[in-house]
């Protein structure tokens, strides 16, 4: 079992956790050196699979999932610990890995309670990590659940402001968003193969029988796709993202909107639309209509708030609509871009949650009207602030701008009056999105300074650089460099844009 | 041609960007001045090398037949969106990219030798030529751009080193709003330019100019089958994409970021607001010349808007006082000049009654006066900049005078209102004669509007030329006494006057048209003499009024204060966006769907959640413990369910 790559990804964090409970709970370094040891392994774990990956690739292995394994979990209901990755698996676990180890150096100086901070940081990213891995829906299921929890704690513990409502709003909703995924899930199984054979978890098996009927369909497909919505923020259930993030803690606030935001994309598609194709075909425009309104929706709310973390969770709501937006679109440019869209907006976002919580740590605000000039007094902040900005809004050389592209030629392709008016209509959040970013650039960062207490304050400190750095070199490396990321991802879509046109034209 | 040497015109400016941007903390000023001029001297340098080779080598990959070829020289794959939408990046050789070469490559190397003297106090030097740097990048990539797309990817890069330079002295809160203004008029603007590529793309199969410009007419022809409200959809993508460039290019009414971006160091007004960013809109019209030769309506649309800007900005320049801003709006106004130009340059379409000879003279003209225009703009606004490191003022109520203190700025200003004036034999007068000949050959109409226009622009360029160095001497110079700059200010303003001097005699025919083909420039002896003396009874007019301190100019604005104050208004346009975005988009749009989110849906969350509780409030008693309590609870359920049974059973 170990031998497998795959099972790594969701063994390491467990075996950090051991670490941290063995260390003291005052030694502050050797926790740390659990947490960078631990979350370095998880980046070199992922880019050697994205390294071997491409190998296999080019060396022509054209298999649907590579690294496949497969053990069995609980025979009576045929419940399987069953792994495999695909292109978008892989970017994503290295997107995850990414953010976990910025989001380590991001909070450094974690207070109170560091070592409990970072168990439940652990078994967050255990979640996360068996979530992309697997394809057993079940242990998918149990995966997402486990991500889910810890968000209770650190939220209601370590973060601030109106934080035990805020946790509690987060949760539940979430939960409830569970509640129609597991009903979702437990249809797909009930119908997964045909009758009198015994029913299956696996995705790609499910696939291959393609046995669910219509009506069931059209059925699932509405409760899987708002189960995993409300976790991609989709209109109308997203309000338990500004508040839930506005009160996280700032390595939280960067693995929730950097990370776990994507799992309900990721669920979208790969089980939404790849296993209820047909469904997807009929009642895409439902979705639609709700994800562009979203998109709209998100920028324009982002306009006038006033909190640094309101801006950016309303943000996401409009960022992350365009990724459920062109996920629904069912071509291969298009869901190329969802997943463009989701790396951008995941290193993008972890980004600018990192800054806003540095920003906090120094002034003890998130009120852009009582904060000004910060340009002259934390430069290095000041500067990486503006490129995450600059990101957001589709500045090219950086991966917004290559995301937001591909959706738009691809979604394009659509070329019904309905489609080209939701498109056109979401090309304007390019603009919104400029208007709210500059705004805050320009009343944050530029211009006179607001406090003079604000004039004393330090800037970056190394593990804070080490953190926005990070971040900074993927985005620009999107951006500069996105063809092979594009590749990828478009010749792992292959098999279910190829399920999803099977469907639209029955009989053939 | 081999790809080194435009390998280079690209990654030297890139390079010096990183390299100021990423180590400028750690340079010295002189070391960062020395980087930045040495590194755009060599790219001047070798795009020289590049542009002649184009010109004169006679290669057959250039020219052929005396018919000069468009050349890629190197196109590499950035992105496939799908196997035939596929963004490159490359560059493109052919008359307008090499010319564009020359333009900004001359200009930006000016630029960077004179902020030298003109910058040299002032904080953040190392990030100033970082800045010219990306922008120069950015721009000379915009300009050599094989397809649309990598036109549109540098357009947004142009845009934000502009942000950047804008908003440079970062410390006012003028300079940010007026950064901000300019990025999100653009970007709006390109908001336009995207969905026109968006649309275009979709029907031609390709971002490639030379495939898509090919042979519109074949290729293009199913295009014209679509129609979308009453218009063909080529002639909407053609407009939007056209509104892209209206923003770029300042043309009425997103033209009102420019002159706020005067709040920028006056030598990247010369450089970007004056001669290389804000004519990519003409750059982009003339680059999609072809396409949009077949869609007559988006050229007459072209025209129109040109004609009105050019018109409006020369009434709003005439009643300025900040000189920056009256040549901002002279800017406006010769840019939409080249607009209207190529509007009217009908190839293969010329109307009937008109001579055959003309079609294709228009877009001569306007490259040709976007040429010379680049020139003697940047001489005057460089020349600004030397008055304003002088005076210390953009207000020319505090100069007056000047020219017995500033012999060289007064010498080369002079120069450069000739030029913009359209007087013989300075470099105006000839791409202005050629760009009304083409106009009247369109219609009268547009030749003796644009004639107007231009004894507006000498009117005006000769009441600031006046107003700052002669009308009344300021008696404050007798303590501060002003003076030229140092020599890195003076000699890019020597330099560019010669070349304002003698650019007209440039046979420009035979370098840039629109189909490769030579053309013959021949003086319209008419028109010439027409503008001629337009221009000259202007000039008269303006020292009449200006040469001298007298109540004349008084009186005339109070004949007609309404107009006047109205024009000096600018006609109110930022008022109205200021009511547009600020109360209806701002305060009724954002805030109420902020309010709607907030008091509606999420209420309804914190609803479920209330009923929940208070249900659970409300059923919670009957846990009371108390033993008579559940028996009466177990009969009274134990009666129901015999009652249903009962009622099931019958």
């Amino acid at each position: 079992m170990f031998d497998n790559i795959l099972i790594w990804f969701v063994v390491i964090p467990v075996i950090m956790m051991i670490g941290l409970g063995i260390c003291r709970n005052k030694n502050i370094d050797a926790i740390r050196a659990v947490m960078v040891v631990g979350s370095t392994a998880l980046l070199a774990l992922s880019i050697v699979l994205c390294l071997v990956f491409l190998a296999l690739r080019k060396g022509g292995d054209t298999s649907e999932m590579l690294f496949m394994g497969s053990w069995m979990w609980y025979a009576p209901l045929n419940i399987h610990l069953a792994v495999g990755v695909d292109g978008i698996s892989v970017l994503m676990l290295l997107l995850s890995a990414i953010i976990v180890f910025a989001g380590t150096f991001a909070s450094w100086k974690i207070d109170p309670l560091p070592k409990n901070f970072f168990l439940w940081f652990c078994l967050l990213s255990t979640g996360v990590f068996g979530f992309f891995i697997s394809i057993d829906m079940f242990t998918m299921f149990m995966f997402y659940e486990v991500a889910l929890i810890p968000m209770y704690l650190l939220i209601g513990v370590w973060g601030t402001g109106r934080k035990e409502y805020s946790a509690m709003k987060l949760t539940l909703m979430l939960m409830g968003g569970s509640a129609f995924l597991m009903l979702g899930l437990l249809g797909i199984y009930w119908h997964s193969t045909p009758e009198g054979m015994e029913k299956t978890w696996n995705i790609l098996e499910i696939a291959q029988y393609a046995n669910i009927e219509h009506g069931w369909q059209n059925f699932l497909f509405c409760l899987t796709f708002v189960g995993f919505g409300v976790l991609g923020a989709m209109f109308p259930f997203h309000t338990w993202s500004p508040d839930g993030h506005a009160s996280a803690p700032t390595a939280v606030s960067m693995l929730h909107a950097g990370v776990l935001m994507k799992l309900g994309g990721y669920g979208c598609f790969r089980i939404a639309i790849y296993l209820l194709p047909q469904a997807a075909n009929e009642l895409a425009w439902i979705f639609i209509i709700l994800t562009g309104i979203s998109i709209v929706y998100g920028a324009f709310s982002a306009c006038v708030q006033t909190d640094l973390k309101y801006i950016n969770a309303y943000s996401s709501v409009s960022h992350c609509g365009m990724v459920l937006f062109a996920l629904l679109m069912l071509n291969t440019t298009a869901m190329t871009g969802g997943i463009l869209q989701m790396l951008s907006h995941g290193l993008m976002t972890a980004l600018f949650f990192a800054l806003i919580g540095m920003i906090y740590g120094r002034t003890h605000t998130r009120d852009v009207r009582q904060m000004g000039g910060l340009m002259r007094i934390m430069p290095y902040l000041a500067v990486c602030y503006m490129i995450a900005g600059f990101a957001s809004l589709g500045l090219p050389g950086l991966s917004g701008f290559v995301a937001e592209m591909t959706i738009f030629f691809g979604s394009f392709q659509d070329s019904d009056i309905f489609h080209r008016i939701f498109v056109i209509a979401a090309t304007t959040a390019i603009v919104i999105t400029a208007v709210y970013i500059l705004r805050v650039v320009g009343k944050l960062l530029l211009g006179p300074v607001q406090d003079d207490h604000h004039l004393k304050l330090t800037d970056a400190s190394w593990f804070e650089r080490l953190a926005t750095v990070s971040l900074i070199v993927c985005i620009a490396g999107i951006g500069l460099f996105p063809n092979w990321i594009n590749e990828t991802i478009q010749e792992s879509f292959a098999p279910i844009v190829n399920a999803i046109q099977g469907a639209a034209t029955p009989g053939i | 041609m081999g790809v080194t040497l435009p390998i280079l015109i690209l990654s030297i400016p890139l390079f010096m960007f990183l390299l100021l941007g990423l180590g400028g903390v750690k340079m010295s000023r002189k070391a960062a001045g020395i980087c930045g001029i040495t590194g755009m001297g060599t790219t001047m340098v070798l795009a020289y090398i590049v542009a002649c080779t184009y010109y004169f080598s006679g290669d057959i990959a250039f020219i052929i037949d005396g018919i000069r070829q468009q050349y890629q020289v190197f196109d590499v794959t950035w992105l496939a969106f799908t196997e035939k939408l596929v963004v490159n990046i490359g560059f493109l050789l052919d008359p307008i990219s090499a010319l564009m070469l020359i333009v900004i490559t001359t200009i930006s190397f000016m630029v960077h030798l004179y902020s030298w003297g003109y910058m040299e106090h002032e904080p953040g030097f190392q990030r100033y030529y970082a800045f010219l740097s990306l922008f120069s990048f950015s721009m000379l990539g915009l300009v050599v751009a094989t397809n649309i797309f990598q036109m549109y990817i540098f357009w947004e890069l142009v845009g934000v080193s502009s942000y950047l330079l804008i908003g440079f002295f970062y410390k006012l809160p003028s300079a940010v709003s007026a950064s901000k203004k300019a990025f999100i008029v653009t970007r709006f603007a390109d908001l336009g330019f995207l969905i026109g590529i968006l649309v275009l793309s979709f029907y031609t199969d390709t971002f490639n100019f030379v495939t898509m410009t090919d042979n519109p007419f074949e290729v293009l022809a199913q295009t014209h089958g679509a129609t979308f409200m009453g218009a063909s959809v080529l002639t909407w993508a053609m407009v939007l994409i056209f509104v892209g460039g209206m923003g770029k290019s300042a043309m009425m009414p997103l033209h009102i970021w420019l002159p706020d971006a005067m709040e920028g160091p006056t030598p990247v007004s010369a450089l970007i607001h004056a001669a290389t960013m804000v004519v990519a809109g003409v750059y982009l019209v003339a680059r999609m010349f072809p396409v949009y030769c077949v869609v007559d309506t988006a050229l007459t649309f072209v025209a129109i808007v040109g004609a009105i800007t050019a018109f409006y900005a020369a009434v709003v320049a005439c009643t300025q006082i900040d000189i920056k801003r009256v040549l901002a709006f002279s800017t406006i106004s010769q840019i939409a000049f080249m607009m209207t130009s190529l509007a009217c340059s009908r190839m293969g379409l010329v109307p009937e009654g008109h001579h055959e000879a003309y079609s294709g003279l228009g877009y001569m003209a306007g490259m040709f006066h976007l040429f010379t225009h680049a020139m003697f703009k940047a001489l005057l606004f460089l020349g600004a900049g030397a008055l304003i490191h002088a005076v210390h003022s953009n207000d020319y109520t505090k100069m007056g005078g000047l020219r017995k203190y500033m012999p060289i700025t007064h010498w080369t200003f002079l120069i450069g209102c000739l030029a913009i004036a359209g007087i013989w034999p300075f470099a105006g007068f000839f791409s202005k004669d050629e760009m009304l000949a083409a106009m009247f050959n369109q219609h009268w109409f547009y030749g003796a509007w644009m004639t107007m226009v231009a004894g507006l622009t000498a009117f005006y360029m000769f009441r600031l030329y006046y107003r700052i160095f002669w009308w009344e001497e300021n008696a404050e110079y007798q303590h501060h006494k002003p003076h030229d700059g140092p020599w890195q200010m003076s000699l890019p303003l020597l330099i560019l006057a010669a070349i304002s001097c003698v650019a007209g005699w440039i046979p420009f025919g035979e370098f840039v048209t629109w189909n490769g083909q030579e053309y013959h420039i021949h003086i319209e002896a008419p028109v010439a003499a027409t503008s001629l003396i337009v221009a000259v009874l202007a000039i008269a007019l303006a020292t009449l009024m200006y040469a001298k301190k007298n109540p004349w100019p008084t009186r005339v604005k109070n004949m007609v204060p309404g107009l006047w104050e109205a024009a000096h208004r600018r006609f109110y346009w930022d008022e109205i966006y200021q009511f547009i975005t600020h109360k209806i988009i701002f305060g009724m749009i954002s805030k109420g769907i902020a309010w709607f989110d907030r008091h509606v849906i999420d209420a309804t969350m914190d609803g479920f959640a209330k009923i929940t509780q208070r249900t659970s409030v409300a059923i919670k008693g009957m846990q009371s413990g108390s033993t008579q309590a559940y028996v009466i609870w177990y009969f009274v359920g134990a009666l129901l369910v015999a009652a249903i049974t009962w009622i099931c059973l019958i």
